[in-house]
């Protein structure tokens, strides 16, 4: 039973998982983790492929995309420092500036 | 000798050219005295280059009397090739010598007349502009350029009509007579290509080598084209029905009224007929419909002038009236007797209306003659003059006028293309041509003083500006007549023999010639004569009876025939016809057009336009809801549908 | 049923589990905590997959690092789980959502089959030949050589991100009370 189709469900599901939560929640910070849920079950499905085609280079490529992910993760929640010192909110619903 | 003689052939439009730029550039900033040398000068350096070049064009032998001279390829397309270059036959000589002769002549009345207006310099630029433009005309070799100096005079005679734009009747004057003339000359261009399309040519004397070949007599297109340039000659000429700005244009000074509507400018389509006789006498038809507009014109409104009561009206009816008379000639083909009435017209005209401008300075600007009477001990240089031109205008023996307006006659009595009928109105035009010019001497100089005592104090001759160019035309219409007179008195006819290469009618006037020695007709002419000087003699006497001895009968006359009276005053009301049938459907038809087809169709479709573009970016505006969820959603939507038209396709 | 197959089902419960209640927690420090759960998991499962280096990096960088991170952060802003975050969205649009995400996971699904069905031999894991397979010998290898470019260039992204995110949340009035403080001794 366990082969990789196996994984790759697993990475699907939480992918799922990931897009649910940055449509549905409100809270700016936990938009964010899901992000960051998607990239990681896209890790997954990497590694997942590396290890079915007996090569390393999947492996390579998690690396740079946890990096990544690192660097993205900074910068954004610098922003989302800036919005709450001006908004006084995490409601992401409350950051409209850009409406019509 | 020839050839360099031509490379002054340009010089003749050229010096006033020259003034007009001079006088038009340093508007305000040159005195007096300097703005009319400048302009009299320029005028007169093109008489002087004028006289020598046509005593130079006697000398050649008489089949090759032409000099030209051809400046520069003015358009070259194709087959289409037209240059600026200048043509002196015979025609062209006379009317250079006219224009040059009597314009200088008005140009120096003028300094004196308009001594105490402020434009000046305007005025003197605008003149010496027109005399330029007439040049161009009368010596240009092609139509095309022919039609330059047309326009131009067309547009001088706007400028000067409307000379004192401030008064509205001189500023519509000024449109009327452009307008009017526009119309003209849309059927001149349209004669034009006509002529271009058959001939592939616009010069002159190609266009004669090549007529008989590329229409055929008397067919449509040749007719065509000659009717066509014959409107474009109603037009600039003042024949019905584009006589009517005319009337009009006497709004502007009197000098111009002299220069422009007397002896030059309206003389144009005269000019431009008698130049293009070989294509006229191809279409005989034309012919005879230039016959009748003619004498119905010179009949019409020699009408109109009996009961006018503005002296310069009476001339300007009386201008159009003799210009009937010269295309009547034309009509009748008798080509040479048109251009020597146009030649003896310019200065008995320009003599009445410079005398007339006398008495209206004299009498501080009035012009009614019910206002004027006596003044003959006042004015004498004038009146004596006014009446030598009047002698002449009415056709009595010995003066100019007589000579040309009996050869008139004559040919539309005999010519193959006239008919007795023509020679009746005719002679009653001159009748009561005679009337009403004796009218104006009666009323203006004889008789009681009618006018009050603050414009009597102010009468006086006019300076030695004015009065001496009124003695020297005076003296022309005297003897003018006498290079043109008629066979039957035994003399050749040195005006007819001179513009004979020019004029096809030697055959004709061969012919006449062999009838006239023969006699058999000597004596028809000669009675056909005697007959309208008779005429002629007893309306003079009417009106001696009526304005002079008798005033009472002209009072009870005009109360018994008052409807008539009133019909001649108010010119027929062929303004308000015009008017009524013309000007408003136009005006209405522009109304329309702008309120229903620019506002509501054009700017209602260009509007609708807009407000579908508005409408529709509103609906995508909503999109733009500012949310990052709904962003995010829409992202997720693009990505699921991207990867089901991959797995799919 | 192998201990392997143990091991992986429960490793998979668990990061499930873990993503789940990340999504639906209103404490976001709960929230952090929960994914840190669900990534130990993936741990597991890397682990599974011979991909132990990897596995040791996403404990110590992105558990310890990233999350502490966000951790910082829910801290610096002082949340408590207790804002009011409006009402929320209209029944239909979180149905939309949801059937938007399942529709998403369902292509996955298809776009495995394929896969797997055009690659038969990725079904069962395959010995491995190579002892030193996922180690950091074999990724670092590649990373030094193959990969070099993406590699130096990360670490210039990971320079414009230090500098960005110092940049973004810097205080605006920094220097204005640099002054104060100086007039204030003069």
């Amino acid at each position: 039973m366990l082969d990789i189709p196996a994984f790759l469900i697993v990475a699907m599901i939480l992918f799922g998982i990931g897009v649910v939560g940055v449509l549905t929640s409100r809270n700016v910070i936990v938009m964010f983790m899901s992000v960051e849920m998607m990239l990681n079950a896209a890790n997954l499905a990497l590694i997942a492929f590396s290890r079915a085609l007996n090569v390393s280079d999947g492996h390579a490529f998690v690396f740079i995309v946890l990096a990544i992910a690192a660097a993205e993760a900074a910068v954004g929640l610098a922003m989302v420092i800036t919005i709450y010192r001006n908004r006084e909110t995490i409601n992401i619903d409350r950051y409209n500036l850009l409406k019509w | 000798m020839v050839s360099s003689m031509s490379d002054y052939l340009f010089l003749i439009p050229l010096f006033p050219l020259i003034g007009f730029l001079i006088n038009g550039l340093l508007l305000g900033r040159l005195p007096r005295p300097v703005v009319s040398a400048v302009a009299c000068s320029s005028v007169a350096l093109s008489f002087i280059v004028s006289v020598l070049l046509v005593l130079d064009l006697a000398k050649l032998p008489a089949d090759g009397r032409i000099i030209e001279q051809t400046l520069f390829t003015w358009i070259a397309s194709g087959e289409f090739h037209v240059n600026i270059s200048y043509l002196l036959d015979p025609l062209s000589a006379v009317m250079i010598l006219v224009v040059t002769g009597v314009g200088f002549l008005i140009h120096v009345y003028s300094t004196g007349y308009m001594h105490h207006d402020p434009c000046f310099g305007r005025y003197f630029a605008y003149l010496n502009l027109f005399t330029f433009a007439m040049l161009t005309l009368v010596l240009a070799d092609n139509y095309l350029l022919m039609f330059v100096g047309w326009e131009g005079v067309g547009l001088c005679s706007y400028l000067l009509i409307g000379f004192w734009f401030h008064k509205d009747s001189a500023s519509e004057a000024g449109k009327k007579a452009f307008i009017v003339n526009r119309i003209g000359d849309f059927g001149f261009l349209i004669g034009m290509f006509i002529i271009f399309w058959q001939v592939k040519t616009l010069n002159y004397y190609e266009v004669i080598d090549a007529a008989p070949g590329a229409f055929e007599a008397g067919g449509f297109l040749i007719t065509a084209a000659t009717l066509l340039m014959f409107v474009g000659a109603t037009g600039k000429s003042a024949q019905i029905p584009l006589y009517v700005w005319l009337p009009d244009a006497m709004e502007g000074p009197t000098p111009v009224s002299a220069l422009i509507h007397a002896a030059t400018m309206v003389t144009a389509g005269v000019y431009m007929i008698a130049r293009s006789n070989v294509l006229y006498m191809m279409a005989p038809d034309t012919l005879m419909v230039i016959a009748i507009v003619g004498g119905a014109t010179a009949i019409f409104a020699a009408s109109i002038g009996l009961a006018q009561n503005d002296i310069k009206r009476v001339l300007a009816y009386s201008t159009v009236s003799q210009l009937g008379y010269m295309f009547l000639a034309c009509g009748v083909a008798a080509f040479t007797a048109g251009v020597f009435h146009l030649m003896t017209h310019a200065f008995f005209k320009a003599l009445l209306f410079l005398g007339a401008g006398s008495v209206i300075h004299a009498m501080s600007d009035e012009q009614d003659m019910r206002n004027m009477g006596g003044l003959k001990r006042y004015l004498p240089v004038t009146f004596w003059t006014m009446l030598l031109a009047t002698l002449a205008i009415a056709g009595i023996p010995g003066f100019s006028g007589f000579f040309s307006k009996d050869e008139i006659l004559w040919k539309a009595f005999s010519s193959d293309h006239g008919h007795p009928i023509l020679w009746v109105i005719g002679v009653a035009a001159a009748a009561m041509t005679a009337f009403y010019m004796f009218r104006l001497i009666y009323l203006t100089f004889h008789g009681k003083e009618r006018m009050d005592d603050e414009t009597r104090k102010h009468i006086h001759e006019s300076p030695k500006s004015m009065t001496v160019p009124l003695m020297i035309l005076a003296v022309l219409s005297v003897i003018g007549g006498f290079i043109g007179m008629p066979h039957v008195f035994g003399v050749t006819n040195h005006f007819e023999h001179w513009l004979e290469p020019v004029i096809s009618g030697p055959h004709h006037e061969a012919a006449a010639h062999a009838l006239a020695a023969s006699g058999a007709d000597t004596g028809l002419e000669l009675g056909l004569m005697g007959g309208s000087v008779l005429i002629i003699l007893i309306s003079i006497f009417l009106a001696r009876m009526m304005y002079k001895t008798k005033p009472e009968l002209a009072t009870s006359l005009a109360n018994k025939f008052g409807g008539i009276k009133r019909t001649l005053l108010n010119k027929y009301y062929v303004d308000e016809l015009y008017d009524a049938t013309i000007v408003r459907p136009l005006v209405f038809g522009s109304k329309l057009l702008w309120q229903i087809f620019d506002v509501v169709i054009i700017d209602g479709l260009i509007n609708t336009f807009a407000g579908v573009y508005s409408e529709v970016s509103q609906a995508v505006r909503a999109g733009q809801t500012g949310r990052v969820r709904s962003y995010a959603s829409v992202f997720v939507i693009g990505v699921v549908a991207l990867v089901a038209y991959l797995l799919i396709g | 049923m192998s201990i392997d197959t143990v091991i992986f089902f429960c490793s998979a419960v668990v990061a499930v589990f873990g993503a789940v209640m990340m999504i639906s927690q209103r404490n976001p420090v709960a929230s952090v905590l929960y994914f840190i759960l669900s990534l130990l998991a993936q741990a597991v499962l890397y682990v599974q997959l011979s991909a132990l280096f990897l596995a040791a990096i996403l404990v110590i960088v992105y558990s310890g690092a990233i999350m502490v991170l966000f951790l910082f952060v829910i801290m610096l802003l002082n949340l408590r789980g207790k804002e009011d975050l409006g009402k929320g969205s209209t029944p239909l649009s979180t149905a939309t959502k949801y059937i938007l995400s399942i529709l998403f996971v369902v292509e996955l699904a298809f776009v495995i089959r394929s896969a797997v069905f055009k690659n038969p031999g990725t079904v069962g894991i395959v010995e491995m030949k190579d002892e030193a397979f996922g180690s950091v010998e074999t990724v670092s290898e590649l990373l030094f050589t193959k990969y070099l470019y993406p590699f130096e260039l990360t670490s210039v992204l990971l320079l414009a991100a230090i500098v960005g995110a110092v940049v973004i949340a810097r205080r605006a009035h920094h220097h204005e009370s640099k002054l104060d403080s100086k007039e204030g001794e003069a």
